[in-house]
């Protein structure tokens, strides 16, 4: 019989499977010829990370070895790349010997790693992962001693790279551009749970993460320095962000490509003799990176080559991630469309996290993270469009649901340990009140008698109580504190506390260990819990302008007719003439229609329109000033009189003193707006003494009063303290107001959070202990590193295309 | 009779936010959910007319900026204690671009 000739270029997963299905079908019917750059046959890549790990040895993962082409009569042409492709002639040239002629060419030359193009790429020791010489690389790098290892990229590959190599005794720190891990096949709260269970087997993972370039000493890689300026040192770097099809070949041959090698259904190229497969193909606009849909497309390959009539039609693929200990899956799109509906259960006692998305009563999504065991059922309803209305109501609990244990809202408190502290004021652990709910103390109030916890800044009430329902069980019934919003149960003060003893640090591990209820917030909780995430961790947590109500989130006041107010900081009130003019300048070019001097001792622009607010802030930049913050939960204005340089009552310097506190405070966000004023003696022309927090200036120094109000309640402000020399003064300032931030209820101002926790209390914080002030203005200061910083300069200058409109529409022209 | 027309990049709106598109007709707010779904609604809050645009995004909905009220944003509706409705238009991704179809916005603007 007359064999037909067969040429295969790539001895990949793809085209190895191929083979085997037209061996099957066809055994003495081909002669075929393969080459591979690779200098081996095919085996199975996707095993490449456990070799990396050391938990297999490469001859474990070959999926063809010599024998195999031996018996199949397969010439290999290992280790030699493929120069040309001749259509014309139908042959194959390599790079050594003869061309080769084909009857029927199978091209299967895969992917390329993608290398990002930063500055250093080319180093030694810049490496990819994608074949065997990659992961041989890796793990001659890991066997140094104390090597370091950075990964960029959190995608499947990378992840996979980064567990290999700290399993390998390598020290790892993995780089990723967005906002979480694996953001193609994980949601953001999947994605915070295995961040967590990679951190806590000492991988470091960096998010929202952006390299800037790789650092080499004598022509080896040294370290990644990133667009903030972190430097990373490492000793190999493995770029693993993402795959090309390598389609160079076919496109010089002149066969049709897109992003991949263009295929239709039955696998063949624009030339009909030339079939392609695998990674390089691009089939009705898709390209192809997981293995399932491959094999599919093998097995057309070899119908079409026996001349059988076969269809390659895309199934829905699942990810699951391949790094021993994270169970996580992922299937179906969930990324865009329309009329969808979520089903989502957290257990955040045990890090389990699980989300169906629905489409017309069925499946079309599935992300699980921390019990995937119901995985491959969803899946399977999932790739059979089975209509799951009868079963909705049970479905997330998986094919054995029989009454399910439903998720325990005091789960947290009843897995902390007895040393754990309850309350931090009085250092009362859990121990010590499980002890006195034995000994007979059955209420809070009992508890408080007998602990003190909770009788002081009041905080851990909510806590208390649930060591005592926990305790008690059903004979104590919790009363119910009031929660957020309807997202969660918790209230205010609850989650304050749990962020910082939880060290929640996004809002997705905020929604998740504390069991939210909604997929991703309202527009009650979620300011709340942005601005409880910024204050508590300045530098891990990134503030998150989506969840800002518009006036924070465009940096000037809304008006009811949806134009902005503009309000340029006027430090202590004072200005000067240039900075007058600037406005007036300002005000004439943008058509200012209304100007008003405010009670802040600054003046309001009123009707300007939101495409204009980036060009009238960089007016108003050029001539040194920048936001009043006017729009703020944050610091607004510290109002002064003239005091003793020009009064003839003053006694201190009470404007110089204005302006050293506006200048050390603004920028800051607290629970709600804080509003300061200085007035240079006792009768007070600057109104001190209704402010948030009002200093008096006498002759024997300052007197600071807290919490008046001088809005929907009127109250005067409460002595806090009398402090000889201006420096003190700016120092209780500072610690009264980190106090308030870091305690306080969002939209709490500080006479209503006084109240809460008493004066006595703030008293012994800012006042009585000294070590106790100085810690809190140290953390104040660290935190205005990160915000004190003029929001218009950086809007102007970076977001300036946001506050355009997307597009403009002359709706003629599409009629 | 649909006619899509290109209207930007679904990365030119952040993810739980909105932009806006200016029409002959007023302003269509184009907003992008969490899941990266995109919705487009008149901007224009049937209470006080408040650029719903500009408005804190959860889950498919919005709030009003001005006085919170919730819409969904599948189908426009007031949710909630509150009633109304704001006019939806359809949209698709393709290849990261957002198709707005404004054949149906001019028959509903109209309407």
């Amino acid at each position: 019989m007359n064999r037909k000739k067969l040429v295969v270029i790539g001895a990949g997963m793809a085209s190895g499977r191929a083979l085997e299905h037209l061996f099957a079908a066809e055994p003495h019917g081909w002669d075929v010829t393969l080459f591979n750059a690779e200098p081996r046959g095919n085996y199975n890549r996707i095993m490449l990370s456990p070799v990396l790990s050391g938990e297999k040895a490469f001859p474990e993962i070959v999926t063809h070895d010599d024998a195999w082409y031996e018996e199949h009569g397969v010439t290999c042409r290992f280790g030699e790349k493929v120069t040309k492709i001749d259509r014309a002639e139908k042959t194959v040239s390599g790079e050594e010997g003869e061309p080769v002629a084909y009857d029927k060419l199978l091209v299967a030359t895969g992917s390329n790693p993608f290398i990002i193009p930063l500055p250093g790429h080319d180093l030694d020791g810049v490496i990819a992962y994608r074949d065997l010489e990659d992961t041989n690389a890796m793990i001659d790098a890991a066997a140094a001693p104390g090597s370091k290892a950075v990964v960029i990229g959190g995608g499947l590959l990378g992840l996979e790279a980064a567990a290999g190599l700290k399993l390998r005794g390598m020290d790892v720190t993995v780089v990723h551009l967005m906002g979480h891990l694996m953001e193609r096949q994980l949601d953001e709260a999947a994605g915070y749970l295995l961040r967590k269970a990679l951190l806590d087997r000492g991988i470091k993972v960096m998010c929202s993460a952006n390299s800037k370039q790789i650092i080499g000493v004598d022509g080896k890689v040294k370290a990644l320095m990133l667009e903030d300026g972190t430097e990373l040192p490492c000793d190999i770097l493995v770029m693993a962000v993402g795959i090309r099809p390598n389609t160079g070949l076919a496109a010089e041959a002149g066969l049709a490509t897109g992003r991949g090698i263009h295929v239709d259904d039955h696998m063949l190229t624009s030339d009909p003799d030339v079939l392609a497969v695998g990674e390089c193909v691009e089939h009705n606009g898709a390209v192809f990176g997981l293995v399932a849909p491959l094999y599919d497309q093998a097995k057309v390959v070899a119908q079409t080559l026996i001349g059988e009539t076969a269809h390659f039609v895309p199934k829905e693929v699942s990810t699951k991630l391949k790094v021993t200990g994270c169970d996580l899956f992922s299937a179906g799109d969930f990324e865009a469309g329309e009329d969808r509906e979520d089903i989502v259960f957290r257990d955040p006692g045990r890090g389990v996290y699980k989300r169906l998305i629905l489409k017309d009563n069925r499946i079309i999504g599935a992300v699980m993270y921390g019990d995937t065991a119901d995985s491959s059922w969803f899946f399977g309803l999932m790739k059979d469009e089975q209509d799951i209305s009868e079963m909705r109501e049970t479905l997330i609990f998986g094919p054995a649901y029989q009454g399910g244990e439903p998720l325990d809202p005091m789960a947290a408190v009843a897995a902390l340990p007895a040393d754990a502290e309850i309350c931090g004021c009085n250092g009362v652990s859990k121990g010590d009140i499980v002890a006195a709910i034995e000994g007979g103390a059955l209420d809070l109030a009992a508890v408080r008698a007998k602990t003190k916890a909770s009788g002081s800044c009041g905080t851990c009430t909510g806590l208390v109580e649930q060591v005592l329902g926990v305790t008690l069980g059903d004979d104590f019934v919790i009363p119910a504190a009031q929660s957020i919003c309807g997202c969660t149960e918790h209230s205010h003060e609850d989650v304050r506390r749990l962020i910082k003893s939880q060290e929640l640090k996004s809002q997705a591990a905020v929604w998740q260990e504390l069991g939210w209820k909604s997929k991703d917030g309202c527009h009650v909780c979620r300011p709340a819990i942005n601005y409880y995430l910024l204050a508590d961790w300045p530098l891990e947590y990134r503030d998150d302008p989506q969840s800002r109500f518009i006036n924070e989130r465009k940096h000037a006041n809304i008006q009811k007719d949806g134009t902005f107010s503009v309000v340029p900081r006027m430090f202590g009130g004072m200005t000067t003439s240039d900075e007058l003019r600037a406005i007036a300048d300002a005000a004439d070019k943008y058509n200012v229609p209304t100007i008003h001097v405010t009670g802040g001792q600054r003046i309001d622009l009123l009707g300007v329109k939101g495409e204009d607010l980036p060009a009238i802030w960089a007016d108003l930049n050029r001539a040194g000033m920048v936001s009043g913050h006017a729009y703020s939960k944050g610091l607004r204005t510290v109002k002064t009189c003239v005091g003793k340089e020009h009064c003839r009552f003053g006694t201190q310097d009470s404007s110089g003193l204005g302006i050293k506190l506006e200048q050390k405070l603004w920028g800051a966000w607290s629970p709600h707006k804080f509003k300061l004023a200085v007035s240079g003696c006792p009768r007070n022309c600057a109104e001190a003494t209704c402010k948030d927090l009002g200093v008096v200036c006498v002759d024997s120094g300052y007197q600071i009063g807290v919490g008046g109000a001088a809005g929907m309640d009127l109250r005067e402000t409460d002595a806090l303290a009398q402090v000889p020399t201006e420096a003190e003064a700016i120092d209780v300032t500072v610690a009264f107001y980190q106090l308030y931030r870091e305690n306080a209820k969002y939209l709490d101002r500080p006479y209503k959070w006084i109240a809460k926790v008493g004066l006595d209390w703030v008293k012994k914080r800012v006042i009585d202990d000294l070590e106790n002030r100085k810690a809190l203005i140290e953390r104040f200061e660290l935190s205005q590193t990160i915000y004190q910083k003029d929001p218009w300069a950086e809007h102007a200058s970076e977001r300036a295309d946001a506050y355009q409109p997307l597009a403009s529409l002359n709706l003629q022209a599409a009629e | 009779m649909t006619t899509w027309i290109d209207i930007g990049a679904l990365d030119d709106i952040p993810n739980r936010g909105a932009r806006v598109v200016k029409t002959a007709l007023g302003c269509v707010a184009i907003f992008r959910t969490g899941e990266d779904q995109v919705f487009a609604l008149q901007d224009r809050c049937p209470h006080k007319g408040g650029p719903l645009s500009e408005g804190i995004v959860h889950g498919a909905s919005v709030t009003c900026p001005l006085h919170n009220w919730v819409f969904s944003l599948e189908t426009g509706l007031a949710q909630g204690p509150d009633e109304g409705s704001v006019p939806t238009y359809p949209t698709r991704i393709e290849q990261g671009r957002i198709l707005l179809d404004a054949a149906q916005l001019a028959n509903r603007s109209a309407a």
